[in-house]
């Protein structure tokens, strides 16, 4: 019982409360993507996943949105949704290129993200058109400092 | 980088939004917390790792340490303790507050045992809802109610206008707003047996929908069996200063077992159960029988009329109304509010008003409302869900109650 359309309004609230800051893990053998994206590197192909953080934000995972395979990706624009219990997010893509491959296990477990984010949660293969984009996405140790200022700031937004 | 992340998922979310729901306008609030209004157990919230959101002017937790789904899922199994004193629980008293409140609402107020309650609905001229509520009548001469945060300021004026009018006419009624309490609800089959640690009064004597006033804790609270769970349990009325204690004395002697649960989980429940949420599911335009709620208007008031609207509400019993609310399971992705809801051949006959993942079910669920005549178990539907059709697979009950949860209710009314 309430008021009008709350569950629409609390889906675009991402905010969390001081008290609660979940350790998320961050790889060291992955970059990341300014919308918490991973991307795993070998060679021109590329495997793409939504890091630990995002995931301990978004919640459970219900549903997956995933590309077809052929699909052209430009860095920057959503490739895949993401829904959890109460919200329905764009996954942006970090990197420019053509889906080879897409994890279709998500379709029949979508909890893969949350148990094994880095592992099995993965979300495409990419061949990658442009190996300079790989050097725009951050680092590791870039990407914990990031997450940190993003919750300062979020915290200093209450 | 500023401004990226998760501020970015959330601004991606909210376009998605606005796309799918052309009523709201989205928007990324920016109101601080001093703005939001906070219950007595703000600072116990926080403490114990609640994810505060604003909700109806207030800061409630979405929910704590814990995901939605668990959550839910420990609520069935075990039990759930929520903060629901957002809500606004009030007393009508007087020789006539039960003709008063009569008008008002769908309920045959008259003849209900004192003691005893009802989900009722406060209707308007039309027949539409203006909220929907529990109200219990305590005495012949005392009614307690409780209605919907969000719709505390529309509903406190049309009750103040009509007593207004109703007093002035040398009827007897006043009323009495408990501010000065808190309410928790306490849901779950540990309920019962936790609460009975914290009273002496016999709680196997409290069927569902009854009330008492009686010491918990070692304070003086309203219990009224029932709740929006489709589960056993309370909802408690304690003094607003003995609320902290009251929760924490609930958490201890379940040994952890019943949680602190948020909205989040509280909203998977209620439409696990088929219980309309005000706002979405009921709005000023829709009637109780297009709500599935024609079993809540009393038969002697389906007789007599002698609420708002009653001309518009009858009619429809008699003829029918021309949508109907209904629940429905799909694929892919959760219908959520607002997506469309088309037939065999493309036409819209219907919009989904509450949606989502069930995860009792592990289905998606969803309630709306179609077209009379496209109701029928079976029909042939589709959801649109971001510009995909997605199939109906599955019905239930025009009430919308996904999770048998009929033997439960029965084993706990009066025998």
């Amino acid at each position: 019982m309430a008021s009008k359309s709350w569950a629409t309004r609390l889906a675009s609230y991402l905010k969390i409360s001081a008290q609660n800051r979940g350790f998320a893990t961050v790889r060291d053998d992955l970059k990341y993507g300014s919308s918490h994206e991973w991307v795993k590197v070998e060679g021109n192909c590329v495997t793409i996943g939504i890091s630990d953080h995002a995931l301990h934000h978004l919640g459970n995972v219900i549903f997956v949105q995933l590309p077809d395979e052929g699909a052209q990706l430009k860095q920057g624009t959503s490739f895949a949704t993401v829904e959890s219990m109460k919200s329905t997010s764009d996954v942006n893509s970090p990197i420019s290129g053509r889906v080879v491959e897409v994890n279709t296990e998500l379709t029949g477990s979508p909890g893969l993200m949350n148990a094994s984010p880095y592992e099995k949660g993965w979300i495409v293969k990419v061949e990658i058109a442009n190996g300079e984009e790989v050097k725009t996405l951050m680092d590791p140790e870039h990407y914990s400092k990031f997450c940190e200022e993003e919750e300062e700031e979020e915290d200093a937004n209450h | 980088m500023r401004g990226g992340g998760l501020w970015q998922l959330g601004q991606s979310v909210t376009r998605r939004l606005a796309q799918s729901d052309k009523k709201t306008v989205a928007r990324r609030c920016f109101a601080s917390e001093a703005d939001l209004k906070k219950t007595a157990l703000y600072d116990f919230h926080v403490a114990h790792g609640g994810k505060m959101v604003p909700f109806a002017g207030w800061s409630m937790p979405i929910q704590y340490k814990d995901s939605i789904m668990d959550s839910t899922l420990n609520c069935r199994e075990n039990g759930s303790l929520f903060d629901v004193a957002h809500m606004c629980g009030l007393s009508l008293k007087g020789k006539d507050c039960i003709p008063f409140l009569e008008k008002l609402v769908i309920a045959d107020v008259a003849g209900l045992a004192p003691g005893t309650g009802t989900l009722t609905v406060f209707t308007n001229e039309k027949g539409g809802a203006i909220d929907d509520s529990v109200i219990t009548k305590v005495t012949n001469e005392h009614i307690y109610l409780v209605v919907n945060a969000g719709c505390r300021d529309k509903d406190l004026a049309h009750i103040e206008e009509h007593m207004k009018a109703f007093t002035s006419k040398g009827g007897d009624v006043s009323w009495h707003i408990h501010d000065e309490r808190s309410l928790l609800a306490l849901q779950g089959p540990l309920a019962a047996p936790v609460l009975q640690h914290l009273t002496k009064e016999d709680l196997s004597k409290l069927y569902f929908g009854e009330f008492q006033v009686l010491d918990i804790n070692g304070a003086l609270c309203y219990l009224t069996r029932t709740g929006y769970t489709g589960e056993d349990g309370f909802e408690i009325s304690v003094p607003s200063e003995n609320a902290v204690d009251l929760a924490k004395a609930i958490l201890e002697k379940s040994e952890g077992k019943v949680r602190l649960t948020g909205l989040g989980a509280r909203d998977s429940l209620r439409l696990e159960a088929g219980l309309c949420l005000y706002g979405n599911d009921m709005e000023q335009h829709t009637t109780p029988v297009e709500a599935g709620l024609t079993w809540a208007i009393g038969k002697r008031r389906r007789a007599e009329g002698g609420f708002l609207g009653a001309e518009v509400i009858l009619k429809q019993i008699e003829q029918g109304p021309s949508i109907r609310r209904v629940g429905l399971f799909s694929a892919g992705p959760p219908a959520r509010s607002h997506c469309e809801i088309q037939d065999e051949k493309g036409q819209n006959i219907g919009e989904v008003t509450s949606g989502g993942f069930s995860p009792c079910l592990k289905k998606n669920i969803a309630m709306g409302y179609v077209k009379s005549g496209h109701h029928k178990n079976g029909t042939k539907l589709k959801i649109v869900i971001r510009g995909k059709f997605r199939p109906v697979v599955g019905w239930v009950n025009h009430q919308g109650i996904f999770l048998n949860l009929r033997a439960k209710s029965l084993a706990l009314a009066k025998p």
